[in-house]
């Protein structure tokens, strides 16, 4: 099909402002612009593919956009900012989904294509669909409904058998191209399966790789139907949001200094009995702690995924005004992987009105542990676990760790005695400068702020 | 298309996704996470092209599937992409 040249504009201008758009989602302060040009630049190449001459089906084309389109719009509006990693795993999912269904219907034509063609439609429905199923488990697992890692007898042999098997039925698509409808089926079939199986034993604390994974499988499959399509639009914004999102794992991987395969492939566990830890927990009072940081000079905040489920984050930020207020100096702590997406704390922090440049990063703020007078840890536990530094035998030995046990005090705020997400033992509650504040984030940063308002 | 034009589009568009996000800071890490999800949304045009091409009723009903899940990926992706970002802010005010 040869296309009008203002249909070819219009993509070749939205393929455009997807970049420009990325480009200025990368700094903090362009970032809200570079969404809306994307924005446009989406709106722009729908509306011309609408005036392409002779398509069918417009009629269910509008339903379907409308449907779709305002589904999604709808609970993403209503979606609240603790749950963004599964609203993002899902939408992500979707996309990789219509990635698989523009594959499928590819394969039902059966027009003849040349052999890369069929290869790459091949290979972009399989990370499609896998990406389509192993997202949606994302979701249901950061949703709560799924609530156990679920894991097979030999798992990674199923993994490979589940992968081989569907490899060899998408080569033998190749091989036979036209496929015959039941080949296709089974091909697909096993693809959606093997998303399934592969992400179900993966447990939560691994789960924003995962889905940063998912992202840039859709990406790529997105580029590979589009280069079946022939539809370079498709095929820059999808390679564009590959290659990113590839990165993006890599980064984040490092950051929990997990290989990805090593996440994709092995349960977290313990290698060995782990060191001892002596000593014990030590409670300590809302209003000790509401002292202990009202006399401080520098006070730093660990926040963690217990923070995010609380909604504590609006009464953690009066908290630190207040603190301000008084002259201590606060600074916020980020881990890399704190909370269930990379920056997920960032957000609920902003979302709260803490400005960004109150707001550091893990190398940024390590070094300044050692001078801070009390770090509050809320609702943060692997992320500042000693172990990672010393316990070779822990799971998460090697992991970059923010080194809160330096502080002079440790106050930290948690729900009850338990361990972290990874199930390991935190050797810092141990330790003698640490008091133990049991209860969840949001009634108890409430009570320090009565004390400390009381304290005036 | 050509399909050495094609494997010059790859190279440039990876090189150009991987040099975008390589200086970006962990804070917008998510938001960037979702930016990109909102972006790979275009598959809806794809889709859009098969259902507009689609001749039996098989085809059609993935064809429709497609569009709504494409659909559902750019709008929801751009919703709350925008509200994530629409919260940072420099100072309050």
């Amino acid at each position: 099909m040869t296309l009008p040249v203002y249909v070819q504009g219009a993509w070749f201008l939205g393929a455009a402002l997807f970049i420009f758009g990325l480009k200025g989602m990368s700094s903090p302060a362009s970032a809200r612009k570079g969404i809306v040009v994307a924005g446009y630049g989406m709106l722009v190449a729908i509306a011309a593919t609408f005036l392409i001459p002779g398509l069918q089906n417009l009629a269910l084309m509008a339903l379907a956009l409308a449907l779709g389109g305002s589904a999604a719009w709808i609970s993403g509006k209503k979606v609240k900012m603790t749950d963004m990693p599964q609203m993002v795993a899902i939408y992500n999912g979707m996309g990789g989904g219509a990635a698989a269904a523009i594959a499928a219907i590819e394969f039902a034509k059966g027009d003849a294509h040349s052999l890369a063609t069929t290869v790459l439609a091949v290979i972009g429905a399989l990370i499609g669909a896998v990406s389509f199923t192993g997202s949606c488990v994302a979701w249901a697992k950061l949703q709560g409904v799924l609530k156990k890692a679920h894991r097979l007898p030999a798992q990674n042999a199923v993994n490979v058998v589940l992968a081989l098997i569907a490899i060899g039925l998408g080569g033998a698509m190749v091989l036979m191209a036209p496929a015959q409808p039941e080949l296709i089926f089974g091909f697909f079939a096993v693809a959606l399966v093997l998303g399934l199986i592969v992400t179900l034993p993966i447990g939560g604390a691994d789960m924003p790789v995962v889905i940063s994974l998912f992202n840039a499988f859709t990406g790529l499959a997105v580029g590979f139907e589009g280069y079946v399509l022939g539809n370079p639009a498709l095929i820059i914004a999808g390679i564009v949001v590959g290659a990113a999102g590839t990165l993006l794992t890599q980064l984040m991987a490092k950051a929990m200094n997990r290989p990805i395969s090593n996440i994709l492939f092995t349960p977290m566990v313990a290698s060995g009995p782990g060191e001892a830890i002596s000593g014990s927990m030590k409670e300590l009072s809302a209003l000790d702690a509401a002292a202990m940081m009202r006399y401080a000079s520098k006070v730093i905040i660990v926040p963690g995924y217990g923070m995010a489920v609380a909604h504590a984050q609006h009464k953690v930020w009066e908290m630190t005004s207040i603190l301000e207020e008084a002259g201590v100096e606060v600074k916020f702590a980020i881990h890399p992987v704190a909370g269930r997406m990379p920056g997920h704390m960032n957000v609920l922090l902003a979302e709260a009105g803490v400005p960004y440049d109150k707001i550091f990063d893990l190398d940024e703020v390590n070094g300044e542990f050692g001078q801070a007078d009390v770090a509050l840890i809320i609702g943060a536990n692997d992320v500042v676990n000693p172990s990672a530094r010393t316990d070779k035998a822990s799971p998460i030995y090697g992991m970059p760790i923010l080194n809160a046990d330096q502080a002079q005090n440790v106050i930290v705020i948690k729900r009850g005695k338990g361990t972290g997400y990874s199930g390991v033992e935190n050797a810092l509650f141990y330790t003698d400068n640490c008091r133990m504040l049991y209860g969840d984030a949001q009634p108890m940063a409430g009570e320090i702020i009565q004390h400390l308002k009381a304290m005036g | 298309m050509d399909g050495l034009l094609a494997l010059y589009i790859f190279m440039l568009a990876a090189f150009t996704g991987y040099e975008i996000i390589a200086k970006v800071p962990v804070i917008l890490h998510t938001p960037l996470m979702s930016g990109s999800n909102f972006i790979h949304g275009v598959v809806v045009v794809g889709a859009m092209l098969m259902l507009g091409t689609a001749d039996t009723p098989v085809q059609q009903a993935i064809g429709f599937f497609a569009v709504a899940l494409g659909a559902a990926n750019a709008a929801g992706g751009y919703v709350v992409t925008e509200r994530m970002l629409a919260m940072f802010k420099k100072k309050e005010g």
